[in-house]
């Protein structure tokens, strides 16, 4: 007889968390994503049937099927991910969003709408799985990709990056995060953070294709971001629902409260980063590619800007649920109307 | 101040013209001309006579040429009508274009200064002193040029013998509450009229008198009467992009919903609008707001279209419900903005790559536009797809009479969406399953609790259970599923109105604002002896209607507002085995079909 599998808070294992198995690469870094994916909601105790999971196309768009088999899924076209998310929250709030795109998808076919979605702080978690190419179309060039890194084939990239994670700030995201693949611990903590924030949490993580983007001069394999990661600071989280008290010396740890009572515990490292600091916060990202540095972390959180529910002015109640004797005005309005049209 | 045209004594003596001619208005865009046309129609409207208004507007904000189109016609054909009997020429501009285009014995009133009358002296002209009398209704500059506008009023009222209460009441709805702009307004008519009872002889044979034709009825742009369709069918989510003609859709619909559809009490919304920011965005919104189970839809105008094929492709592959409301512009491309046209018929129906074919509404009068907004909800969510509804920008943008609207019957009807009891009571649920042998499968929301009811949605080969699948036996269940379900809904949308006349041979077809003309043109051929049958589609797939129909006439004369004979087209694909049967009329230059140009084209083929 073996023993039950461990439960979370609401009863499932993680087993109840995952999806359809993978059919990427061995070894790609969407995978290791998508398994802390899975760690984060099965850990935060996510009613699963209350997530909706969104993605465009591209390798990255196709790990949704491989997580939270029990919630709805949206596969939607290139690039436009972002306002399908949109309509799905006015329609109803109450579900958690999570979307993943790629480089491809968000930085060149998807940056305006990425952009928009941003600008109107629509309440997702949303993770750009980073690796610099198009791996689905074998290994061209995306536009996150670093001036001078190296393809496959040996030709050099001409053209200098978009850094979604300094855009997403300037387009006033009120959550922006940095990681990687190979850094489970700093990510799962991200991921459960950015889940209990009110508005779009952009997450920015370098995923190495294994396929055509992991050899020398290649600023996105493994062994770059292994050598290169610079921790802007330990990430910790504690859920709302945990009363964990843990003594740090004093000064050494920033706390950030999130709504839901949650709290992020940033543990500094040599450098002092504040998150809160928006300006520094660009200047940072600044100078991180002068430098030809990787940072990760949470690059900035602001915790009091509205979200694109609160500003539409929207019930309690989903729209998609509303009845008709909400949402249909009585005869008396129609009669009202044609009376001032005679 | 007037020189009286050759022949128009002749007319005078022919007798007087009662409730039967147009009036042009041509002034310059910006210039505030539009609440002093739409005083006039209103004036005339509320003497009991029908009228029609359609404004011709160049695709400008400020400074291009304009022109509104006042048609009073006794008899209630609401129709452009190509013939102008009386002729406002304030626009310096195209003054000279404008009176040449006039036939001989009509009216025109323009400023003194044009000199005009040296230009056609074949035509009666009475001129004024807009600058003198204008100076007269304000001191104010600027209040002088908006005035000047109501000046011509005074003088139209004069001359055809408008009663002045019912400017004055025009007047009031016009500017509602604003004191102030009535009472200048007002006054600036009342200059007008003195100064042309004072000053005009009668010459012309044009005037009004009351009827009792337009009691109870409304006037109503289609883009308004479409939004409102929309707020008695309960929409939650509506995502646009501004594009001319559609914009007013979404405008007014704002409106209405401020008006309608916040809590008293809480103050929210039982709606969200967004803006988007192009027309990729808003049609993506919509779906998503339609697959998590919001009444979502979309407006826009042609190049939104082009833009929204991708997703509506998506739409239809993954069967999420969604209205999209296309008021048709001139294209291809950027086009003429301003003008309208019936040109989108085939993309609309086809749109996106692969084997696509949607449901497509076509209105044909306000009412309808009204109605047909409504029904358009319900099949979306019937069959879980998109469904366009095509007006174009003369219905939509241009003033209509019509009866007032019916609140709706029905209850609203969400289709087969299923909770979680359904799915505990039928023990499965596959998405793309075709339980009831319709077509059309059933579906869950997100967030339905139970182990079994989420689905993923995408856009590759899927099978029955939403998994994603290139084998060729899935692919094919999948597309002969849709088509299956494509033609159920040949008994579900509206049928076509069929107008027989036994004695007819031939048959007409239109559809949507064609139907104005077509019904005037049919009138007019039975004087000539051509006696015509009328159906008018009122939507895509057709149903077994027009089979009958065609079957039961000589030939068939299909009339549309596009250049490529579209609908013909269609049914000739329908109807092969009597494709030779049917005829085209085509009617595709930017202006509003008039029925002159139908009669004319079908009597040349009838020849």
């Amino acid at each position: 007889m073996t023993a039950a599998p461990p439960t979370n808070r609401i009863g499932l294992s993680l087993n109840d968390y995952k999806g359809a198995p993978s059919t990427l690469c061995d070894g790609c870094g969407h995978d290791a994503i998508t398994a802390q994916i899975i760690k984060a909601f099965y850990e935060l105790g996510t009613e699963p049937h209350m997530v909706a999971k969104l993605s465009g196309i591209g390798c990255s768009s196709k790990t949704p099927a491989y997580f939270l088999n029990r919630s709805h899924g949206f596969n939607s076209v290139h690039g436009r991910m972002p306002s399908v998310a949109t309509g799905v929250s006015m329609a109803n709030h109450n579900l958690t969003m999570i979307g993943v795109s790629g480089d491809g998808d968000t930085a060149s076919i998807g940056l305006g709408q990425f952009c928009h979605l941003v600008r109107r702080n629509v309440p997702m978690i949303y993770i750009v799985e980073n690796n610099g190419v198009y791996g689905l179309t074998k290994g061209q060039f995306s536009a996150t990709a670093d001036l001078g890194s190296k393809a496959k084939s040996g030709v050099l990239n001409e053209l200098p990056p978009i850094d979604l994670c300094g855009l997403a700030i300037e387009l006033g995201c009120s959550f922006v995060g940095r990681s990687f693949a190979g850094d489970p611990k700093q990510l799962v903590a991200l991921l459960k953070a950015a889940g209990s924030h009110r508005g779009t949490a952009v997450i920015d993580v370098i995923s190495p294709c294994v396929t055509f983007n992991n050899h020398e001069g290649s600023t996105k394999s493994y062994k770059y971001a292994k050598e290169m990661e610079t921790p802007l600071h330990e990430l910790g989280y504690v859920p709302f629902f945990e009363q964990i008290s843990v003594d740090y010396e004093p000064g050494s740890v920033q706390e950030v409260e999130m709504h839901d009572g949650s709290k992020i515990r940033l543990k500094k490292t040599e450098r002092d980063y504040d998150p809160t600091d928006e300006i520094n916060a660009v200047v940072t990202i600044k100078k991180a590619h002068a430098n030809k540095e990787f940072l990760t972390g949470l690059l900035y959180i602001n915790e009091t800007k509205e979200d694109f529910i609160t500003i539409m002015n929207v019930g309690d109640a989903p729209l998609a649920t509303l009845p008709e004797s909400v949402t249909r005005p009585p005869k008396s309005a129609l009669d009202h109307i044609m009376a001032e049209l005679m | 101040m007037n020189t009286l045209a050759e022949g128009s004594k002749e007319k005078l003596e022919q007798g007087r013209v009662v409730n039967d001619f147009s009036i042009q208005i041509a002034t310059v865009n910006g210039s505030g001309s539009q609440s002093s046309n739409s005083v006039l129609m209103r004036s005339i409207f509320q003497m009991g006579i029908p009228v029609s208004g359609k404004n011709l507007f160049p695709s400008n904000i400020a400074g291009l040429p304009t022109w509104f189109t006042i048609r009073v016609n006794k008899d209630g054909y609401i129709a452009r009508k190509a013939e102008t009997e009386i002729l406002i020429a304030m626009n310096p501009q195209t003054a000279i274009e404008d009176v040449k285009g006039l036939s001989s014995g009509a009216v025109c009133i323009s400023p003194v200064e044009l000199r005009l009358e040296a230009i056609r002296t074949d035509v009666l002209h009475y001129q004024v002193p807009f600058s003198e009398l204008a100076a007269k209704a304000s001191e104010n500059m600027k209040l002088r040029k908006l005035l000047t506008n109501m000046l011509y009023v005074g003088i139209v009222a004069e001359l055809l013998n408008i009663e002045h209460a019912q400017i004055e009441n025009s007047i009031g709805k016009q500017f509602e509450g604003k004191t102030k702009a009535i009472d200048l307004n007002l006054n600036a008519v009342k200059i007008g009229r003195e100064w042309a009872k004072e000053n005009l002889k009668k010459q012309d044979p044009y005037s009004v008198e009351p009827m009792n034709k337009t009691q109870g009825k409304i006037i109503i742009d289609g883009n308004a009467a479409t939004a409102l369709g929309s707020l008695f069918a309960g929409v939650t989510v509506v995502t646009w992009y501004p594009i001319t003609p559609s914009s007013s859709v979404c405008e007014q619909l704002i409106d209405y919903l401020k008006a309608h559809r916040v809590d008293k009490e809480s103050g929210k919304a039982s709606f969200a609008v967004i803006q988007a920011e192009d027309e990729l965005a808003a049609i993506g919104m919509a779906l998503g707001a339609g697959w998590a189970g919001a009444r979502a839809m979309t407006s826009t105008s042609g190049p939104g279209i082009s833009l929204m094929a991708e997703f509506t492709g998506y739409g239809y592959f993954t069967e999420i419900p969604v209205v999209i409301f296309d008021v048709q512009r001139v294209g291809p491309s950027t086009g003429l903005p301003t003008r309208t046209s019936q040109a989108d018929l085939i993309s609309a129906h086809t749109l996106s790559h692969g084997d696509t074919k949607h449901i497509v509404l076509l209105p044909g009068s306000v009412a309808e536009c009204y109605e047909m907004a409504g029904e358009a909800f319900e099949l979306a969510e019937k069959f879980q797809t998109p469904v366009f509804v095509l007006t174009d920008l003369d219905l939509g943008m241009n003033n209509w009479m019509s009866d007032p609207f019916a609140y709706p019957t029905k209850p609203i009807s969400r289709g087969k969406v299923m909770t979680a009891e359904d799915i505990n009571k039928a023990g499965t649920f596959e998405r793309y399953r075709d339980v009831d042998g319709d077509g059309i499968p059933y579906r869950t929301l997100p967030g339905t609790d139970h182990p079994q009811a989420a689905y993923f949605t995408r856009g590759s080969g899927h099978n029955e259970k939403a998994g994603y699948s290139e084998k060729p036996e899935d692919y094919l269940y999948l597309m002969d599923r849709l088509e299956r379900k494509y033609q159920t809904a040949r008994n579900f949308v509206p049928v076509p109105a069929v107008s027989i006349d036994k004695d007819a041979k031939i048959g007409v077809i239109a559809f949507g604002s064609s139907d104005f003309a077509v019904q005037e043109s049919r009138d007019q051929l039975k004087v000539a002896n051509i006696a015509t049958s009328y159906l008018r589609v009122k939507a895509l797939p057709f149903t077994a209607d027009l089979r009958k129909f065609v079957e039961s006439h000589d030939h068939v004369y299909v009339v549309e507002q596009n250049r490529d004979a579209q609908m013909r087209d269609l049914i000739r694909l329908e109807l092969p085995d009597m494709a030779m049967k049917i005829r085209s009329v085509k009617h595709y230059d930017g202006l509003p079909i008039d029925a002159r140009f139908v009669t004319d084209a079908i009597m040349e083929q009838e020849r």
